[in-house]
This record gives structure tokens, C-alpha cells and sequence, in this order.
């Protein structure tokens, strides 16, 4: 039955590139260019690569040789997790799947003749573009701080040296020092991302340095998994950790970096170590595709394609699709739904309907897990949420333990599922 | 070809209403059936945990909940976190493969085909759970709503093809190289077993939020089409 089917579906596929022949193009197979390396593109690169059996060329464009992943990040500021533990490479796309690994970053696209241009000055056609950039930074966002600050002020919201830097900032305070995170405003990578990260320092702190104290200025009422953190930081942080809202003036902030001060609706705190998470917006290598509105690219949910450029999927944190969260999970779901469109459309592979899901997964403290998930289906008009559960307040410690090594088994999962 | 059809029969007797779906069964057959489970389970005045737990009170009990001392598995152990607990239908489905419900348990029984055996033990050790029989609602007769799954529902044949495609949604957690550390291995996990696993998920039975929404929005062609491809995996 099942080798029936299979020879069934490889006639199909002979015959019809044969009577149609669809693809054929001067330089012979067709060519897909993913620029990033992150939950996004890097499942998409493989993805495509593994199930199109050689059948389309793969380039993935990556600055970092070493990626670390901002899932994770957090349990190293924490130290549940060594920094080496969560940094991957590209070895194995590039020797079992074939995928052509380019370190270099992508610096213009031509969406006419499609092709990308790389800051080293390789100019690389494609038929199929995937961005999987991540985010950047709204400039100004952040009255007194701009990227040229971020080693006095990290925002260690891009995994891997600015993490380290926060850490050792953290571990420098002096005793009973002020911490102070600047919250963004939404939608921002990893909604649970700063919450989760406020409790990791939270238990740096406790073993460290005790009597240190925490500050959050947050523009937003209310944040992801609010409940469960702040039932978390009661129960295990009590005292330490202050939030404050927009309605105590968390909306209203700016800092200065120089001084190590940080205004909080005209009120100036001297701060001992501060991370200041900017507003957010697509990478800029969607600005310069021309296929951003605002600060994200709109896309499809059936194809993930750009709603500007039909030629141009855009995966993860950068774009614009609906009811999904950004997240590594949300990227990785959205790369299998972007690998199946393109080799469909490359190659005439067979096209099932787009399912996505996420889940996000919180360590609050040791074998103190949560987790907030949902799965959505694409509509016309976006992509849609159908159905979804959190952990409740009052779990019991071994479901939150369990929640927890669910979390480990996740990220070994993931990461397999991104890098082979 | 026999395997899919052992699967079916399985599942038509969990939710299909076959003869235990109506009635409690004999407690003096179930007695002599007890003979299968005596090597590892005491059960009844001063039994205690041996290789397996003691089963008294065993209704209403969480998996993985005796008192005192005993060291379960780890599957055992999460399937309780997860909210599993011992009632007529979840035990049905346990002692008919405990494999199949509870990945990982240690407990090394092949499983009663019989749905009448099954209800005659579990009517057995109804005698050693609290009084349920003077409450006629109690557990073990309180019971779910029954789900009706058709016979043609049930005889899908998946398409292994679709299932690869739809496989990469659980490969986000479920490594595929059948590593198993905080989240179960499903490579290589036989096709009826993995389609009462997802049914028994869709339907609630199974606890586990993550499962439940995953599995809530398979279609039956979907989880034969999973179930085909993931038996076959390498």
C-alpha cells in the first residue's frame, strides 16, 4: 500500500514536470535563499532540504557561526544552563543536508531580478527568498539609549554576548543593589521572555546577593502568564521584585546611561545593573526587501508568503500574520508551513493544509515551570488562534517540575529539529 | 493487517460501547483473573507495595499515588503529575495495554484482550476500593459520556505521506532520534497504540494540555496518517 502510493505520487511528479515543465531556468535546479539562521530559518533551510531530496539548491545566509538561542538565554542568567549549552553551528546542515552555509550578512535584494545581495559582495539569485531576520530595534524608543549604549545598558534580547554582559553586570552589583529592566511594549519577541528573565536574575540574586532589589518599568497593563509570575516571585522572591505599571508610571521612562540612572515618570533612580529591552520591529533586511508595513512584514498564513512580494516568505519574530506569539516555537511552525509551500511551488510536491502551534515554556525557579500554548489554523485574513491552555495558579510541585523537564526535552527537541 | 485490526477492536471496546462499557463484571471470575496480577500486586487485608503497588483502594487513586513507599516509573510518575487517576475507565484501558496509555511504565504485562476479563478484575478490585457498591454513582460506576467512533472512521488507512508532513508538528518536542528526556520517544511507537494514544488524548481521557489541544484538532484520517508514519520512522 504504501509503495504503491509512493510510486504512485513519483509518476505523478515526473509526468508533470514533464508535460509543463515549470521550473526549468538557465542555471537548472531551482534555488531557494534563506537569510537567518534562527528557529525560522534554519528549520526552513533544513526542512527544505531533507524532503526535497537535492531536488532544490539551499543557501542559508547566517552572520554568527556559533548561534546562540534566546530560548534558554534566560536559564544561563539564571544558571540553570551553561552559555556553551545553548550555542549551536551549522555543521550538520551544511555536511548531511547540503544546505550551502554562507556566514555573511545580507545587505540589499533586488526583488525584480531576485537576488540578494552579501556585505562581503556575493550576489545570490534565488526563486524562493525566505527572511527569518528576527527583530531590531525601534530607534528612540527608549529616551537616552540607543544601540551605541548597549554595553552600559544591555538589552540581551539577542542571545549570546549581550546575555553574558548582563550576567556579569548582575553579578557585579554591589550588595543590596538596584536591578531595573525597561519593559517593551507589545508585540515584542517572547511575550513571557522579560517576566521569565526578571525571575532567573530574582534567583541569581537570592544565592548571591540577597538584599538586592528589582525594578520593572513597563508601559503595559498587563503581561503574558502575569498571574503565574507573580504568584512565582510571592512564593519564592517575596519583597525583592517591584513592578511597576503604566498607571505608576511605567509607561513614561528614560535613561541615562552614563549616569546609571533611569527616570521613571520624573522620578530618577540610580540603578546598579540595567537591561533596557527596546520596542521592536522586523530586521532590517525586510525594510531594504521593501515588503515591511510599519514595523513588520505582513504575510499570508497559507504560504507565509509576503503580502507584498509573492516571491518573499517571511518567518518568526519579523512578521506581521496574526494571532500567534513571536516566538522560537512560532518560527519553527511556521518554517514547516513555509518548506512545504515553496518546495510545492519549486517542485510540485504534494501541499497539505497550514496547522501552526506554539508553546512557551517559563522557568519562575528551580523545577518551578509553566507554560501558556495555543494552535491556529490560517484564514484569509490571518493567521488564527483555535484553540489554547495555560498552567493554573496553585499547581501542585511536581506537575511544575514536570513542566520544567517538558521544557528540557523541548529544547533538545527543537534544536534538533532546527539544526539536524 | 492483524495488528490494525486488534487496534480497532481495542478502541471500539474503550469507546464503542462493547460489553464492559455497560456493566460492571464478575468479581469471582475476577478473582481467578487476579491470578495473572498476584506475582507483583497484593491486594486485600494487610497487602502491602511488593514489586508492584499494593492495589487497595486503587479507584479514585491518582497514578503513581499509593501511600508509603514505592518507586515508580518515570512514565507512571508524570502520567499522575499530568492528572492521570485510577477509575473503571482508565484502568479498563491500562490493564488492556499498559503501554499504550502510560509510556514507559515499568509494569510488565502484556494486557487483558478480553474485554470480560477485564471487567471481572476491575469488578474484583472494585471490593477493595471504598464501598462503592452501596452508591450506585460512585466511582467505579460513575462513568463518562460515551464517544461512538463508526466503524469506518476507525478503518482509515493513514497515509504515511500526510503523516510525515504532519509529524513535523510533534517534532518540535518529540525528538525524532527517539531521545526521551523530559518528553516521551513516539519513534517507532506501533500504529494501534499510537491511534488509541491520540484518541484517548483528543477525547480527554488522557490528561496533558499540550496533548489534548494537539491532538483536539486531528482529524481520524490525520492520527491513522501519524500513526502510520511514526510506526515506520527510522
Amino acid at each position: 500500500m504504501t509503495l504503491n502510493r509512493r510510486a504512485f505520487i513519483g509518476t505523478g511528479v515526473a509526468a508533470a514536470a514533464a508535460l509543463s515543465a515549470p521550473m526549468v531556468r538557465a542555471q537548472g535546479k531551482p534555488r531557494v535563499v534563506v537569510v537567518g539562521g534562527g528557529a525560522g530559518g534554519a528549520t526552513a533551510a533544513r526542512y527544505i532540504a531533507k524532503d526535497s531530496d537535492g531536488a532544490i539548491d539551499v543557501t542559508l545566509v547566517e552572520p554568527t557561526r556559533q548561534y546562540y538561542t534566546c530560548f534558554f538565554s534566560n536559564l544561563y542568567i539564571g544558571g540553570f544552563r551553561e552559555l556553551s549549552s545553548i550555542g549551536h553551528s551549522y555543521g550538520t546542515l551544511a555536511t548531511e543536508y547540503g544546505i550551502n552555509v554562507v556566514h555573511d550578512w545580507a545587505v540589499g535584494i533586488d526583488n525584480d531580478a531576485k537576488t540578494v545581495t552579501l556585505a562581503g559582495g556575493a550576489v545570490l539569485p534565488y526563486d524562493r527568498l525566505i527572511l527569518s531576520p528576527g527583530i531590531d530595534f525601534v530607534d528612540g524608543a527608549v529616551p537616552g539609549w540607543d544601540i551605541s549604549q548597549q554595553n552600559k545598558m544591555p538589552h540581551a534580547y539577542k542571545a549570546g554576548s549581550q546575555t553574558e554582559l548582563l550576567k556579569a553586570q548582575i553579578e557585579a552589583m554591589p550588595e543590596g543593589g538596584l536591578y531595573c529592566m525597561v519593559a517593551p511594549p507589545n508585540p515584542f519577541r517572547c511575550p513571557p521572555g522579560p517576566y521569565e528573565r526578571v525571575s532567573m536574575v530574582a534567583h541569581l540574586l537570592k544565592q548571591i546577593n540577597p538584599t538586592a532589589k528589582i525594578l520593572i518599568a513597563d508601559s503595559k497593563p498587563k503581561f503574558s502568564k502575569m498571574a503565574l509570575f507573580q504568584e512565582g516571585w510571592e512564593t519564592h522572591y517575596a519583597g525583592m521584585i517591584d513592578w511597576l505599571g503604566p498607571d505608576f508610571g511605567g509607561g513614561n521612562v528614560s535613561v541615562n546611561p552614563d549616569e546609571m540612572t533611569v527616570d521613571i515618570d520624573g522620578a530618577v533612580e540610580k540603578v546598579d545593573a540595567c537591561n533596557v529591552i527596546p520596542a521592536q520591529k522586523a530586521g532590517r533586511i525586510c525594510d531594504m526587501a521593501g515588503i515591511t508595513e510599519g514595523n513588520w512584514a505582513p504575510v499570508t498564513g497559507y504560504t507565509m508568503q509576503s503580502r507584498i512580494d509573492e516571491n518573499i516568505h517571511v518567518l518568526g519574530d519579523a512578521t506581521n500574520q496574526g494571532d500567534m506569539p513571536k516566538s522560537g516555537y512560532s518560527a519553527n511552525s511556521q518554517a514547516k508551513v513555509a518548506a512545504m509551500a515553496v518546495r510545492g511551488a519549486l517542485t510540485d510536491s504534494k501541499v497539505f493544509p497550514a496547522k501552526f502551534s506554539n508553546t512557551c515554556w517559563s522557568l519562575i525557579d528551580t523545577d518551578d515551570g509553566v507554560k501558556v500554548g495555543a494552535s491556529y489554523e490560517a484564514t484569509d485574513e490571518k493567521i488564527a488562534k483555535v484553540d489554547g491552555f495555560i498552567s493554573q495558579t496553585g499547581e501542585d510541585d511536581a506537575l511544575r517540575k514536570q513542566t520544567y523537564e517538558e521544557s528540557l526535552g523541548w529544547y533538545a527537541g527543537i534544536t534538533e529539529d532546527m539544526f539536524g | 493487517m492483524s495488528g490494525r485490526t486488534f487496534g480497532f477492536a481495542v478502541l471500539a471496546a474503550l469507546w464503542g460501547g462493547a460489553a464492559l462499557a455497560e456493566e460492571i463484571g464478575d468479581a469471582e471470575r475476577g478473582e481467578e483473573v487476579f491470578d495473572y496480577c498476584v506475582g507483583c500486586h497484593e491486594v486485600g487485608r494487610g497487602a502491602e507495595n511488593g514489586i508492584g503497588p499494593h492495589l487497595n483502594g486503587i479507584f479514585g487513586r491518582k497514578a503513581a499515588g499509593v501511600d508509603g513507599e514505592y518507586f515508580y516509573s518515570e512514565g507512571l510518575q508524570r502520567a499522575g503529575a499530568d492528572g492521570l487517576e485510577w477509575h473503571l475507565e482508565t484502568l479498563d484501558a491500562y490493564i488492556e495495554n499498559p503501554k499504550a496509555l502510560v509510556s514507559g511504565t515499568r509494569m510488565s504485562f502484556d494486557g487483558l484482550e478480553d474485554p470480560q476479563e477485564r471487567a471481572d478484575v476491575l469488578a474484583y478490585l472494585r471490593l477493595f476500593s471504598d464501598d462503592p457498591q452501596n452508591i450506585p454513582e460512585a466511582d467505579p460506576t460513575a462513568r463518562a459520556p460515551e464517544v461512538e467512533l463508526s466503524p469506518e472512521v476507525l478503518a482509515m488507512a493513514g497515509d504515511p505521506d500526510y503523516g510525515e508532513y504532519l509529524s513535523s508538528e510533534c517534532k518540535t518536542c518529540h525528538q525524532s532520534d527517539g531521545n526521551d528526556d523530559g518528553i516521551p520517544s513516539i519513534t517507532n511507537w506501533p500504529a494501534e497504540d499510537f491511534v488509541i494514544a491520540m484518541h484517548a488524548y483528543k477525547r480527554q481521557i488522557r490528561p496533558h494540555p499540550v496533548m489534548q489541544m494537539m491532538a483536539g484538532r486531528l482529524s481520524d484520517e490525520e492520527i491513522a496518517a501519524l500513526a502510520a508514519y511514526f510506526e515506520k520512522i527510522e
